[in-house]
């Protein structure tokens, strides 16, 4: 066990009790959001990029396009690959190396919100149907862990596809340098991260709450206010009542956050 | 969700492709202590899924540095065999088993207690030997009656199953053709004592009234399996009450 667990262990009790009694330690109410700052196309040699800070939490996707194969179930469609890296300038919780199961997971999630919501229209990214396709690479790079990095990279990751555009193809060769088509995208889902202690949801948790959480619920949702993706992560129970009750205020929120865009 | 177009006619007069009602699960069996090494073991086949779950511990737990002192280190490895799906799968962890491994471990972590044996590992194993959709229901059902047969004591026995939809109908435990084509699936793992809900992933598209209704199917599934893994479990302690005399 290490030294910051017992730390965490002993601080645990206090922040635990002070949501029980509906208070947060930033002073935020249970569903109030942290600020949101958009920095869009933060890096201009990535074909779509944005920084995200939410409060103190800041994550950094970036988007690049490759030429590659179709999968062979879908030789008409393009395809997308995310991944995530916790670098280790971030938190002093994060070391470097391959990926552990707390980045697979952001990207995973990040992914299938993504994914399952149709946000990217593949049919376009198809160049000759059984031989080439466009590959859009969705690279989270977190910068600062304040917490709620799912949502964070999930915001990230949707406002860079949004202002993400084609590299030139000519004659088989990419020019990254020059600019072609804007990249087919359709759909804006939004993640909403909640953290279950002792029985309360908490939006949009901070680090120090994630430290003492039961467990934390995402729910994905998409414009016409329907779920595309849910992820249980951590070990605590939810109550069906509670879950039902996320997913409505995730709906609602998505409607909310959708303006901002 | 595969999502991608087929000819395949998923519903046909009310009934599935594999021929069952909307709300009927695959065929089930369960076998308990099925492995002479490990502490507790179960092997589950559930519809074409084949799965081998084995329990080791509490035992020294290694490296040492992860010893807690409070509890013991729970591990669920979810794994499949290489040729476990039609094309080979790459032997070793890749990001999907990692991901299921984690959240499946979750789903255990209040269940048993791990707190009767602090600077211990319990290790569960899953082996996929073939995979037709809900792998990670089936793993974690058979992973949970493994540990019942390891003698370790939980709150209870968890149990997982999915719904999805497929076509416009909200249906129970998904096959491969309807989580291939289907358009969304939601694995649930509950505990049937408590009714609270250890495990929820989705993918796909269900608007609310879809979700709730799909929550429901899937709830009442995990119940119907339930009474299948304390029949199972009886029926194992059953046979050495024969060997050793009833009394």
């Amino acid at each position: 066990m290490e030294t910051s667990e017992i730390v965490w262990e002993i601080k645990k009790d206090s922040i635990r009790k002070m949501i029980q009694s509906g208070k947060r330690s930033d002073g935020r109410a249970l569903d109030e959001y942290r600020k949101m700052e958009f920095l869009e196309n933060y890096v201009p040699k990535a074909q779509g990029s944005c920084l995200v800070k939410l409060g103190d939490t800041q994550v950094l996707v970036g988007i690049k396009m490759d030429v590659g194969e179709p999968y062979a179930d879908s030789p008409d469609r393009g395809n997308l690959s995310t991944s995530c890296e916790l670098v280790p300038l971030a938190s002093p919780d994060f070391s470097a190396g391959p990926p552990d199961e707390e980045s697979i997971e952001t990207a995973r999630v990040v992914d299938r919100g993504i994914r399952e919501s149709k946000m990217i229209d593949f049919e376009k990214l198809c160049i000759t149907e059984g031989e080439k396709v466009w590959t859009v690479l969705v690279d989270i790079h977190v910068l600062d862990h304040d917490g709620n990095l799912i949502d964070a990279a999930s915001i990230a990751g949707v406002k860079a596809l949004l202002n993400a555009y084609l590299p030139k193809l000519e004659d088989d060769k990419l020019i990254y340098k020059e600019r072609g088509d804007k990249l087919p995208v359709r759909e804006k889902p939004v993640s909403s991260t909640f953290a279950s202690i002792g029985g309360k949801n908490l939006l949009d948790p901070s680090y120090e709450e994630e430290m003492v959480m039961d467990s934390k619920f995402i729910i994905v949702t998409t414009e016409d206010g329907k779920i595309c993706a849910i992820q249980k992560s951590g070990s605590g129970p939810h109550k069906r009542e509670d879950i039902e009750g996320m997913v409505e205020t995730a709906i609602r929120r998505g409607k909310e956050v959708r303006k901002q865009f | 969700m595969g999502g991608a177009k087929t000819d395949l006619e998923l519903i046909k007069n009310g009934k599935r492709i594999d021929g069952r009602k909307f709300d009927e699960l695959r065929p089930i069996k369960i076998e308990v202590g099925v492995l002479k090494r490990a502490d507790g073991s179960c092997f589950m086949e559930w519809g074409k899924n084949k799965v081998l779950a084995a329990v080791y511990g509490p035992r020294e737990c290694f490296p040492k540095h992860t010893q807690n002192s409070y509890k013991a280190k729970l591990t669920y490895r979810y794994n499949m065999a290489p040729f476990s799906v039609d094309d080979r799968k790459r032997p070793g962890p890749d990001r999907r088993s990692t991901e299921i491994s984690k959240v499946s471990r979750e789903a255990l972590e209040k269940v048993i207690f791990l707190e009767y044996f602090p600077r211990t590992a319990i290790n569960v194993f899953v082996e996929v030997l073939q995979a037709d959709a809900g792998t990670r229901c089936v793993a974690l059902t058979a992973a949970s009656v493994a540990l019942a047969d390891a003698g370790i004591p939980m709150r209870d026995v968890i149990v997982a199953c999915a719904a999805g939809k497929v076509e416009d109908e909200i249906v129970l435990d998904l096959c491969q053709e309807e989580d291939n084509f289907g358009s969304a699936d939601l694995p649930v793992a509950i505990s049937p004592r408590t009714g609270q809900i250890h495990l929820m992933q989705m993918d796909g598209i269900l608007d609310e009234e879809e979700f709730k209704k799909a929550f429901d199917m899937a709830t009442k599934g995990c119940l119907e399996v339930h009474e299948m893994q304390k029949k199972a479990l009886r029926e194992k302690y059953e046979k050495i009450g024969e060997v050793y005399g009833n009394e």
